[in-house]
């Protein structure tokens, strides 16, 4: 065997052990959540209050919880994050000032989720006199996201040809129809899928919920937006750390990460969906 | 009487060219992208139901100049322009010009036919809807008169929903052609319109500049000189951004008034 061939081997030898490593811990994790958790889901798990200091019952108030922050998450960064990123894109000049904007939201997707958690309590709950609630938590949030919706944006935006810009525009076409008619259609697929795939990460979080609105232990549903809630992702930190009897709630730990799992898979399998069908139809 | 109505000298000099069939007028035309100056003082005109043809070697501001015909030169960022450009006696630099307006009346073939990811049917209704047209039975007799005029519509008249992106390299240019068309312009402008096509695909599209001159006037960027021969009725030869030569295409072709235009025709360089 040659040389070059032996080299040729072990780099395909390496890269597959990197994939295998990472398949494989994905695994253990999935199964560890399925195997523990899939015995407590039941329907009364999903649709009852905790009951006796949580120690029974389900999880109704946190799945809720999550899903109304989630809402609130998407309606600040949704609008928000689209419109930054086809200004960015499609109207903003090349200069200085746009490149700092530019490079400042890059950084802010960065910044720890305690910090934006901090930042959170200060401006919604103190200054804006929100309070602590699921309108906090969930604009917290959604500044969070923001940075991912800009950029995940941006990116759709500009794999869209420049052609079917200057195409319409040499049809008497002003810039905003141009990009109304003949941009965003195109890119609308991949905003949406980042813009999903932001939002799933959201609704995992737990840092920024835990200072503005996340509550401990609430056996009813929320009554408004103004009021204090149980999110998943804090409820499972909640039963593997902070319980009294952390032993006895074990299954519901596991219980909620299923579900919280399940939650996610299906927030981005929605945005595959949504992106093929989408595109299926632009295609055609 | 004609001292109690004196017409002024520039005033007279416009009827005249536009009694002469001139369409567009360039006066001294410069353009810079970040101050590099990419044309250099340019002068012709343009007459119209004519093919003026414009050749030069690559870089020499072709494409520049022709897309300063319909301003799209406007959508670079750091570019600007020093003198006149008048359509039908007009500038179209002018301040208060609107320059959606000049597009539409401006329209433009560009090198890679660019047709959009829409029907046949839809991209040649792209410019009458977004010019504001809604009429249903207006738009759908457009839509098959330009694609008359682009000598497309047998290959089409029973696909119009199909998408733009099945049809062949030829076919999407003339698409293009009658999606310019449909908006009703007066000049159209061709950005070497058949670089990418095959001599058959070719032969057709020059058949077809010939044909709209008699409604439109036209300006072609080319870079093949057989193509500018043979299409064109006047040739501007443009290099680094000068005006070398602008005669009619028959003495570019047989006896050049320049020599490096000569050089250039004969293949001694570009």
């Amino acid at each position: 065997m040659t040389k070059k061939r032996l080299k040729e081997i072990i780099g395909f030898v390496l890269l597959r052990i990197c994939i295998g490593i990472v398949a494989f811990i994905l695994i253990v994790i999935l199964y560890d959540i399925i195997s523990k958790g899939a015995g407590k889901i039941s329907w009364e798990f999903l649709t009852a209050m905790p009951k006796k200091g949580m120690t029974e019952g389900g999880i109704l108030p946190a799945i809720i919880g999550t899903i109304l922050v989630t809402i609130i998450t998407a309606v600040l960064a949704v609008p928000l994050g689209m419109g930054c990123a086809i200004y960015l894109n499609e109207y903003a000049r090349d200069n200085k000032i746009t490149r700092l904007i530019r490079m400042s939201i890059r950084n802010l997707s960065g910044v720890p989720s305690i910090v934006y958690g901090l930042f959170g309590v200060v401006l919604f709950v103190q200054l804006m006199h929100l309070g602590t609630c699921i309108l906090s938590a969930g604009l917290t949030l959604g500044l969070m996201t923001l940075p991912w919706t800009i950029t995940a944006s941006e990116e759709a935006l500009k794999n869209v040809p420049n052609s079917y810009r200057e195409g319409a525009l040499a049809l008497g076409a002003t810039k905003w129809q141009a990009v109304k008619t003949n941009v965003l259609p195109y890119a609308i697929p991949g905003m949406l899928t980042g813009t999903i795939l932001g939002l799933a990460r959201a609704a995992g979080e737990t840092t920024p919920i835990l200072f503005t609105g996340a509550a401990f232990y609430l056996p009813f549903l929320p009554k408004s937006l103004f009021s204090q809630f149980m999110a998943l992702p804090y409820h499972l930190y909640i039963m593997s750390t902070q319980h009294h009897a952390i032993t006895k709630v074990r299954p519901i730990a596991y219980g909620t990460a299923l579900v919280l799992i399940v939650l996610v898979f299906t927030l981005n399998l929605s945005a595959i969906i949504l992106r093929y069908r989408l595109r299926k139809r632009k295609m055609e | 009487m004609q001292n109690l109505n004196p017409v002024r000298k520039s005033e007279r000099a416009l009827l005249e060219d536009l009694s002469n069939g001139v369409k567009i007028k360039v006066e001294k035309f410069s353009f810079y992208y970040d101050g590099v100056q990419a044309i250099k003082n340019v002068s012709m005109d343009i007459k119209r139901n004519q093919v003026a043809g414009i050749i030069g070697p690559s870089g020499c501001g072709k494409s520049t100049f022709l897309r300063s015909l319909n301003r799209m030169n406007d959508v670079i960022l750091g570019s600007k322009s020093e003198g006149r450009i008048l359509i039908d006696g007009s500038n179209i630099y002018d301040p208060d010009v609107d320059v959606v307006e000049i597009r539409r009346r401006v329209g433009m073939v560009f090198q890679k036919s660019n047709p959009f990811p829409k029907s046949i049917f839809d991209n040649v209704a792209y410019g009458l809807r977004i010019n504001g047209i809604k009429d249903r039975d207006y738009i759908t007799h457009k839509v098959e008169k330009s694609l008359k005029e682009a000598a497309l519509w047998k290959d089409v008249k029973d696909k119009l929903n199909k998408s733009a992106l099945e049809l062949s390299g030829g076919q999407q240019q003339r698409l293009c052609i009658a999606r310019a068309l449909a908006v009703e312009p007066e000049v159209v402008l061709f950005d070497e319109p058949c670089s990418a096509l095959d001599p058959t695909a070719t032969a057709k599209i020059e058949e077809l500049i010939q044909n709209l001159k008699k409604k439109y006037t036209i300006v072609i960027v080319t870079h093949n000189m057989q193509q500018a021969a043979r299409i064109s009725d006047l040739c501007a030869f443009l290099m680094l951004g000068e005006l070398i030569e602008y005669d009619v295409t028959s003495k570019i072709f047989t006896k050049p008034s320049k020599k490096i235009t000569e050089d250039y025709i004969t293949g001694r360089f570009g």
